[in-house]
């Protein structure tokens, strides 16, 4: 009787209601968001309960405080995030377009030659287990402390992934389709667009996605070993006054550079890559 | 041309059987091929021996017979994409040294892009082949249509069930109006009731276009159902073994199937294939 009056009453079911049926369906998308707010609320007040020194790890409300400090300063104020958020991504958008695309058309050209592919592929692998991050030192050396030696520590990382990933795209292209493309009488340029290159693609935005974390990794490092600007820097000074929640906030700031590009890459790949299922797609790697 | 050499033992059942005849409307001919593929580790497989076949214009051909028995090769060196290591492949009265705009191929899988919609998939071998699209495209429409797709031209491969999808690769192969249409097990990974269904259309297909069909199963009562000539092929080496006439009337129903002039040539092609029958006394095995 009472559900039929507030059916009558209400076109919309109330929030009670609401949040019931949405357990019931999706109830990720009611137990994620209270789950921080957990995290959220047993960091701040552990702090306080526990006695915390600040320096050693800030409530998220001091860190809230100092985000909101560094995002508060001029865009050119060498104190506030701007200015160094805009280096760092410079640094990232430039490292990672031109390594990756190196790496992307170096990995094309060398799977077209079975000699080159065979010759090179050994040493390509070796090179991509190595730490190549450990020669930003050298790199900062011969770079300078400038913009150069950052896009150049992440060509470095950014292009192994391509390189790999694509070879091995175009080494996984499904022998069928080829012999399908051999029976209707292709030309070579033709099998590569038409089969050759879209059949690599699934591998090419995993290599993609790989590079984007390896771009801001590459950037931070870069910085932490020899710059004058960027976030790696702000981190690095920060630290040596025991701002810790400053340096917090500067580590949201690049997450978030990091979470933008990522959804960038999504919403291509996703353009592009329509028809690969679900399956093909590595979540974050 | 057509194979006077005898001696030996398939050579002999071949003529027996009347593979081997001169016939003057010949599209295919195939003479004496062997194919001898060297494996990785240097291993000599003998894939085909001494294939003698003609076909005709406007015939169904089938060729039946148990993995291994170089029958997908067979198919792939008369559409040129194998060489034989020797003898000859003749298509319109022309040598095949390469895949050719007038045979078109239908593989096992249909193998359709799948970044491509059902229309774009069809208009695949004009693209490759430079036919003008405006024209291709009303006939893929033609084609699709012929085939029961119509509905599905903007489609992804991925929309579409199995059966629709062997349909779409049919249309493509049909495309560039080839003369002769090579199917290579085309429905192999259909289940049972989407394969009847199949070879009904597929003959129905057939005697709309006009096109000289061989086409490979390993089932054999596919085989029969749809061949005008059943070639039974056995392995180690891939050789012919037998040709059968089937003298069932077209157009054949489903209920063919379940009559006894079918079931005695299944039966005895089964008998051939299991080493079974005694290859003197084919009663349905008709003689040219």
């Amino acid at each position: 009787m009472t559900a039929l009056d507030k059916a009558g009453l209400a076109p919309t079911p109330p929030l009670r209601e609401r949040l019931q049926i949405l357990m019931r369906t999706r109830p990720e998308l009611v137990l994620a968001p209270v789950l921080l707010v957990v995290i959220i609320f047993v960091w701040e007040y552990g702090v306080v309960l526990f006695d915390v020194p600040n320096y050693i790890l800030p409530p998220p409300s001091a860190v809230v405080v100092a985000l909101w400090r560094g995002l508060d300063a001029g865009l050119f104020d060498r104190g506030g995030y701007w200015l160094h958020a805009w280096v760092t991504v410079a640094e990232v958008l430039l490292g990672f377009v031109i390594g990756s695309g190196v790496g992307l058309i170096l990995g094309t050209v060398i799977s077209q030659f079975r000699i080159l592919d065979a010759t090179l592929r050994i040493y390509l692998i070796a090179i991509q287990s190595l730490p190549k991050i450990a020669l930003a030192p050298i790199i900062v050396l011969w770079f300078g402390f400038g913009l150069t030696s950052k896009v150049v520590i992440i060509c470095l990382l950014t292009f192994f992934p391509l390189l790999v990933n694509s070879m091995a795209g175009f080494k996984a292209v499904d022998p069928e389709r080829l012999e399908l493309m051999r029976a209707l009488g292709a030309n070579p340029w033709q099998m590569f667009w038409k089969v050759r290159l879209p059949s690599a693609m699934p591998y090419i935005f995993a290599g993609l996605d790989m590079a984007a974390v390896f771009a801001v990794v590459g950037a931070v490092v870069g910085e932490f070993v020899g710059a004058q600007r960027g976030l790696g820097t702000l981190i690095l000074s920060m630290n040596a006054q025991m701002d810790t929640a400053g340096t917090f906030s500067v580590f949201i700031v690049l997450a978030l550079v990091g979470v933008v590009i990522h959804k960038v890459l999504r919403i291509v790949e996703r353009r592009v890559l329509f028809w690969s299922g679900d399956g093909m797609r590595m979540i974050g790697s | 041309m057509n194979g006077e050499a005898g001696g030996r033992a398939s050579v002999s059942a071949l003529r027996s059987t009347g593979a081997v005849r001169a016939t003057p409307a010949a599209v295919i001919d195939v003479c004496h091929v062997e194919k001898v593929f060297i494996t990785v580790r240097n291993e000599r497989i003998h894939a085909l021996h001494d294939i003698s076949l003609s076909v005709g214009e406007r015939e169904f051909v089938t060729i039946v017979g148990p993995s291994g028995c170089g029958k997908s090769t067979l198919l792939k060196t008369i559409a040129g994409l194998l060489r034989a290591s020797a003898g000859s492949v003749w298509v319109a009265g022309t040598e095949v040294a390469a895949p050719r705009k007038d045979i078109g191929i239908v593989f096992q899988n249909p193998i359709l892009l799948p970044w491509r919609t059902v229309m774009e998939n069809v208009l695949l071998p004009a693209e490759v082949q430079g036919i003008p699209l405006a024209k291709a495209r009303a006939r893929a429409r033609d084609l699709l249509a012929m085939v029961g797709l119509a509905d599905f031209e903007n489609k992804y491969p991925m929309e579409l069930s199995g059966g629709m999808q062997q349909r779409a690769a049919i249309s493509r192969a049909l495309l560039s109006d080839p003369k002769i249409l090579l199917m290579d097990e085309p429905f192999g990974a259909l289940d049972a009731m989407t394969r009847e269904q199949m070879n009904l259309d597929l003959q129905r297909i057939w005697r709309e276009s006009g096109k000289t069909v061989v086409l490979i199963t390993h089932s054999i009562p596919e085989a029969v159902f749809l061949g005008d000539r059943v070639i039974v092929m056995t392995p180690r080496p891939g050789r012919i073994t037998r040709v059968v006439e089937v003298e069932i009337a077209r157009p054949r129903s489903i209920e063919v199937m379940g009559e006894p002039p079918f079931g005695r040539l299944t039966s005895d092609i089964r008998k051939l294939l299991y080493g079974l029958g005694a290859s003197k006394t084919m009663p349905a095995g008709g003689i040219a």
